[in-house]
Parts: structure tokens; C-alpha cells; sequence
């Protein structure tokens, strides 16, 4: 019984190593590329690990493009509309989870619902209607609309939380006299604080991926690091390796980031899913 | 210091204050991102230099992405951009919208009697000039020289697809990796379907007839979509179906192709040592030809500047845009890069020079290719469209796209090249209804 439950674990544990190599393996292969030469990048066959190792990409990136600029707007559009969305997003979940109605599970599917149309139907009303709020290619316009798009996400991520904790504490909070701004500020978010905390993480991480409305809202000076990215692709000339090497630039400062706070991230993502 | 002077010193500041706004301007620059473009983003201290009030902020994008963001931005007129790089898909469609700025008159350097004829033509609407061309290309067979001499076989200076058919079979060798012939399969009406327009004009097809009907079932449809599905899955390397320009162009410097058919750019890549492992064994002819019809594919492409009409600074992007595409800036690439380097296609007096022909032995047969492009007449029957390959109406991105993805299906073998045809046609026929080209 012993024996195969210890066969088990090792099949599971080889089984979970392989997948989280197949999942790794791109980001790898991205970072080796970015240390090769051109056409070391697109050999045949490819070349793994024996190659000349070189750093001519990144300072060809660094050169070409104002990195740090990118940088800055992806901080600020992610960071803000994250955190504007939360001061929405937790009143509202607040309110659906411990003061529920007949219509506040339609409201849920509703804003949900949002997210399943695809971008591009709604890009020509949203362009003009920035371009008449002189909005376009300006960082508060972007963190408007990707606050708006990450709306639904943190309500239904908030609302999941809240609906853990038990409400007759938030009733012993209104019999001692809170306020609903004290019962919240004091009472509810301390204790949904690891589901705020995962809530914000994913949708910086969210916010910081989005490549729609940042690249069709910006031009040539609010674009993050996405229209930074952009800047390297080209279907006509092998420049993979500097690609690579933007890409790294690009995707590194969350990377960090995801890796500094997996506990929270995975503690949020898995809470409550299994009871 | 007397008050006098300070006085004087502050009237002299304000001033200076007043002029200097007035005469600055910022321009927004959108590109793509090629070799040609970059090296003119470097380059572009020399504008600084002799322009000191013009500022440049550049926004250089993937093709598609730049099209898909400048097109949105010009149509609306929201005047982003002061200048925008496009091709000769987009200027007479621009153009009859009034969505560009007539570009006549850029001034001595510009030189218009200077341009190629063809390329010229292609970006003009009505006889005017509406686009500034920076580098062209046609399409050309680039093919090993090693192989056909090991097969007993001489390239013709103007191939026909019988020939192309007989050398692909004589220099394909599995066992070693050679794959005879490397062709797009990617869909996309830029991807697969740029070499398949010009393909079946070269056969003697034509996308539409005079009253707009999609021609896609025609004899001549189905004979050259066949040899090409044949000639790919026979022939081609594996996973043709999703192989673009850069994956051939990788697969051909690697020394697996031994014919690969495409724009004239791969000239340059496929010859320099530093990127090619056949560098030296690369031979040149023009886009083959039915042979009987002498038409060589009318393939035409041309990145070239133009000012949306929603600019605010116009007088500033027309001084960009002459120095860009100038007599004065070839001569700056060549100093600064080396002949090989100037944006080719353009300029007869870049093909008269001989710096450029010794840097660039490609030089000949792609001045060639420009000069046969007639893409007024890309077809051996009237037509009444511009383009070869492409088709210069606004529904052609979906349809060509669509029709794309069929072919691609037919390459990848999960349908045949009638059936991919067939329902290529019904597409082809609804979008053309529903954009009022047909009744």
C-alpha cells in the first residue's frame, strides 16, 4: 500500500517537474536567444547552450529605444488603474456579497459577461470618444480603460472573498456603532486583505500584459512596454534575437514581481476553490 | 547693470520666447520596423542638424499593427501622426477618400522625374503624387547555384514554371534536407497570398472581371493553385502551410531551399556572409512566367511616407519626408552604411550608379523586376483593379485573408486545391456584396 502510494507521489512529482518544464521552456528559449547572434538565433539546427555568447542585443534595444520611458508608463498605467479599480471594485463587492438581492447574481453574470466581447468590436466607438475627451495617446486615458476592462475581474475575484467571512462579525461592527467607511476600512478589509493583496497583484499582472488598448490608444509618448515590444517584431527580417532581447527587458520587472509574491498569488488564485 | 540693460534683456527674452514656438514643431513619425527604416531613424541627425526646429518622435510598429493603428487614425482624422509610413495598398484608396495631402512639389532634391515610372505610378490617385517612396521591391527567383550545377541545370534569366517544376524535382534530396522549392504558406493577404496574386496573374488569372465577379473558380485559378498546393506539399520543406517570408528566409540561409520565390528585399539577406551559410552560392532571375504569356506576376510593393490630411504640422512633415526620400539621403546611406545599404527601388539614378550595381550584384534583375511591374494591367485579361500582388479595394484584406487561409488548409493537405477554391469563391462573392461591389 506504502509502495504504491510512494510510486504515486514520484509519478505525480515527475509528471508536475515535465509540465512546469514545458511551461518554462519558452521563457528559456527567449532568454538564450537574446544572448545570441542573429544568425545563431535562427540556426538550423537550433543551438542550445553552445553558442557565442553576446550581449550586442540588449545594448542595440537600450540604444534604439527610450526603455526606461516604456517602463515608467507601464508602472503608472498598471499600478493606477489597479488601484482605482479597487477603490470601485471593493465597495461593490462589499455590497454584492453581504447585502445580496434578487438581481445581484444577474449583476455578477452581467459585468462578467463584458468580458467575452472581444475588444476589437467596441475599438472605433472607444477611439472616438478618446479622440473627443482628447484622451488618446495620454496615460490617464489608458488607465481609464484598462480599470473599466479589469472591472468585472476584481469585483467577482472580491466578491468570492468576502463571501468567506462570516457576517455576523460585520453585524457585531454595526451594533458597536461603525460606520459603513469605518466597518470596511477597519472591520472587512484587514481580514480580506490576502484576497485584496491577490486581487491587486494579477490585475497589475493583467494590466501590464494588455496589448490591445495600449497599443491602439498611444502614439509616440505614453506607450508602455508593450508598444516597446512591438517595436522589435517584423515579418520581413530575421531580428529574433534583438526581439528577444526586448522581450526579456519587457517582461522582467513582473516576472520579479510574480516571483517575489507566488504565496499570495497562489493562495488567491486557489481560495475557496476547494471546500 | 543699468535698467536700461535689463530692459532690453527682457524684451529680447520675450522675444525670443514668442519666435521660438512659432517656429518649432514636433513631428510623429510612424514606421515599420525593418532594416531600411531603422537605419534612417540613426541617420536622422543629419535632419536635426539642418532642421534644428523640427523635433522627430518615432512610433515604429510591426506592419500589421501599423496598419491596423494608422488606418483607424487617418480615417478618423484624429491626427496623430504628421507622417505615416504605408504602402501602395493604401495610397489610392487613401487618396479617394481625401484622407491624404497631395505630395507634389516636395522640392529639387526630391527630383520626381527621378522616381521609377512604376512605382510612381502605383502611389499616385487621379495623376498626383500622394506618397513619398523610401524603398520598393518586386518579386524574384533567388535559387543555389551549387545545386543546379551538381543537377547539370542553367537557370534562365526569365523562367517559366515548367522550368521551376523540372529543376524543383531534379535538386530535392530528402535524405540530405534539401527541400527543391520554399514558398510562403502562411495565410494572410500580405503572407501566402501576395505570392499566389502574383502567381495567377503570371498563369493568366484574375481576382475579379470587369462587372467585380471573383474569378477564383477559373480555369486558370485552379491550374496555378494546384501546381503551387502540388509543388509545396511534393517539394516543400515539412510545415510549409505556416512558413512566411522570415521562415523561408531562415530556411533558405540555412542551405535547406533550393529555389525560394519572394520579394526582392531577400536579395541583401541572402547574400551577406554575416547571415547566410550560402552567401556565395545565390543566383537571381525574375519571377517565373507561364512562358506563352511573358507575364511575370506584376508584384509591386513600395514603404512609402505620406501626410494625413488631419496633420497640424504639414509644412514640417513635408521637409521630413523630402530629406527622407531625397537624392541627398541615399547619398548619406552610402556614406554612412555603405551602397549595399540605400533603400533600393526607388531611383533610377541609384540603378545608373555604379558604387550601387559593384555593392549589390542583385541589382540588375531586381531593377528588371520593378521596370516589367505593370500593375495597371497585372492580368492577361482587363481588369478593373490596380495591383498584382494585391488588389488595391478596401474588402480585399478580408478576402484576401480568407482565401489565405483556405489555400494555406489546401497546402497543409486538410482540403484539397478545388475545394479551398470553392469556398473561396463564395466568400470572395459575399464579401463583395456586402461592400456593394456586387448587386
Amino acid at each position: 500500500m506504502a509502495g504504491r502510494h510512494g510510486r504515486n507521489k514520484l509519478v505525480f512529482t515527475a509528471l508536475a517537474w515535465v509540465l512546469a518544464l514545458l511551461v518554462f521552456f519558452p521563457l528559456l528559449w527567449t532568454l538564450l536567444t537574446s544572448f545570441k547572434t542573429e544568425g545563431e538565433a535562427v540556426a538550423i539546427p537550433p543551438k542550445f547552450l553552445f553558442f557565442d555568447w553576446t550581449l550586442e542585443n540588449y545594448a542595440e534595444v537600450w540604444e534604439r529605444t527610450d526603455y526606461l520611458r516604456h517602463l515608467r508608463n507601464s508602472i503608472i498605467i498598471s499600478l493606477g488603474s489597479t488601484l482605482i479599480g479597487l477603490a470601485v471594485a471593493i465597495p461593490a463587492a462589499w455590497a454584492m456579497a453581504f447585502s445580496p438581492t434578487r438581481s445581484t447574481r444577474t449583476v455578477l453574470l452581467w459585468m462578467l459577461s463584458t468580458r467575452m466581447l472581444p475588444a476589437v468590436g467596441v475599438l472605433v466607438p472607444v477611439y472616438l470618444l478618446f479622440k473627443q475627451a482628447g484622451l488618446l495617446d495620454s496615460r490617464s486615458g489608458l488607465v481609464l480603460i484598462l480599470m473599466l476592462t479589469n472591472l468585472p475581474i476584481m469585483v467577482w475575484m472580491l466578491y468570492t472573498y468576502f463571501r468567506e467571512i462570516p457576517r455576523e462579525i460585520l453585524e457585531a461592527a454595526r451594533m458597536d456603532g461603525a460606520t459603513p467607511l469605518r466597518e470596511l476600512a477597519y472591520v472587512l478589509a484587514p481580514m480580506a486583505l490576502p484576497g485584496i493583496a491577490s486581487t491587486l497583484l494579477l490585475n497589475v499582472i493583467l494590466a501590464w500584459n494588455e496589448s490591445f488598448w495600449t497599443l491602439n490608444l498611444t502614439a509616440a509618448s505614453t506607450g508602455p512596454l508593450t508598444a516597446f515590444i512591438a517595436s522589435f517584431s517584423a515579418p520581413e527580417g530575421l531580428f529574433y534575437a534583438r526581439l528577444s532581447a526586448a522581450s526579456m527587458l519587457a517582461i522582467a520587472p513582473i516576472v520579479v514581481l510574480g516571483w517575489l509574491s507566488q504565496k499570495q498569488l497562489v493562495r488567491g488564485l486557489t481560495f475557496g476553490a476547494v471546500k | 547693470m543699468t535698467i536700461k540693460a535689463v530692459f532690453r534683456g527682457l524684451c529680447a527674452g520675450i522675444a525670443l520666447g514668442f519666435a521660438l514656438p512659432a517656429a518649432a514643431a514636433t513631428l510623429t513619425v510612424a514606421t515599420v520596423n525593418n532594416g531600411d527604416m531603422i537605419r534612417m531613424q540613426k541617420l536622422a541627425a543629419d535632419f536635426r542638424r539642418q532642421h534644428p526646429q523640427i523635433e522627430l518622435n518615432w512610433v515604429t510598429l510591426e506592419e500589421n499593427l501599423l496598419r491596423q493603428r494608422v488606418t483607424i487614425d487617418v480615417a478618423l482624422q484624429s491626427g496623430q501622426y504628421d507622417v505615416v509610413t504605408v504602402g501602395n495598398y493604401e495610397v489610392p484608396i487613401w487618396a479617394q477618400h481625401g484622407w491624404l495631402m497631395p505630395l507634389e512639389d516636395l522640392g529639387a532634391d526630391f527630383d520626381r522625374e527621378d522616381l521609377m515610372p512604376a512605382i510612381a505610378e502605383s502611389l499616385s490617385y487621379q495623376g498626383t503624387l500622394y506618397a513619398a517612396p523610401f524603398y520598393a521591391e518586386s518579386a524574384i527567383t533567388m535559387y543555389r547555384t551549387d545545386l543546379f550545377e551538381q543537377a547539370g541545370l542553367s537557370m534562365p534569366e526569365k523562367p517559366t514554371w515548367g522550368f521551376i517544376r523540372e529543376a524543383v524535382e531534379r535538386i530535392t534530396d530528402h535524405d540530405k534536407g534539401i527541400y527543391g522549392i520554399c514558398l510562403r504558406g502562411k495565410a494572410g493577404w500580405g503572407e501566402n497570398m501576395a505570392f499566389v496574386s502574383s502567381l495567377v496573374h503570371s498563369w493568366g488569372g484574375r481576382w475579379f472581371d470587369m462587372q467585380w465577379r471573383p474569378q477564383l473558380q477559373s480555369d486558370s485559378w485552379r491550374e496555378a493553385v494546384g501546381f503551387y498546393v502540388d509543388l509545396l506539399r511534393n517539394y516543400g520543406p515539412p510545415g510549409a502551410s505556416t512558413n512566411g517570408f522570415n521562415e523561408n528566409l531562415a530556411l533558405f540561409q540555412a542551405g535547406r531551399c533550393g529555389i525560394w520565390i519572394d520579394a526582392s528585399v531577400a536579395a541583401s539577406f541572402v547574400t551577406d556572409p554575416r547571415q547566410s551559410t550560402v552567401a556565395d552560392q545565390v543566383g537571381f532571375a525574375l519571377f517565373p512566367s507561364r512562358g506563352d504569356l511573358r507575364n511575370h506576376g506584376n508584384w509591386l510593393w513600395a514603404w512609402s511616407f505620406v501626410i494625413p490630411a488631419a496633420s497640424t504640422n504639414v509644412e514640417a512633415a513635408r521637409t521630413f519626408v523630402a530629406w527622407a526620400t531625397g537624392r541627398h539621403y541615399a547619398q548619406l546611406a552610402a556614406r554612412e552604411s555603405g551602397w549595399a545599404n540605400v533603400p533600393p527601388g526607388t531611383r533610377q539614378s541609384l540603378y545608373a550608379s555604379r558604387e550601387y550595381r559593384e555593392a549589390a550584384p542583385f541589382a540588375g534583375i531586381v531593377l528588371e523586376a520593378i521596370d516589367v511591374a505593370d500593375t495597371h494591367s497585372p492580368a492577361a485579361q482587363q481588369v478593373p483593379y490596380v495591383g498584382g500582388n494585391f488588389v488595391s479595394i478596401a474588402p480585399y484584406q478580408g478576402i484576401g485573408t480568407v482565401v489565405g487561409q483556405q489555400l494555406s488548409a489546401a497546402v497543409a493537405g486538410q482540403a484539397s486545391a478545388d475545394q479551398a477554391l470553392a469556398v473561396s469563391q463564395h466568400i470572395a462573392e459575399r464579401e463583395m456584396t456586402r461592400a456593394r461591389y456586387l448587386q
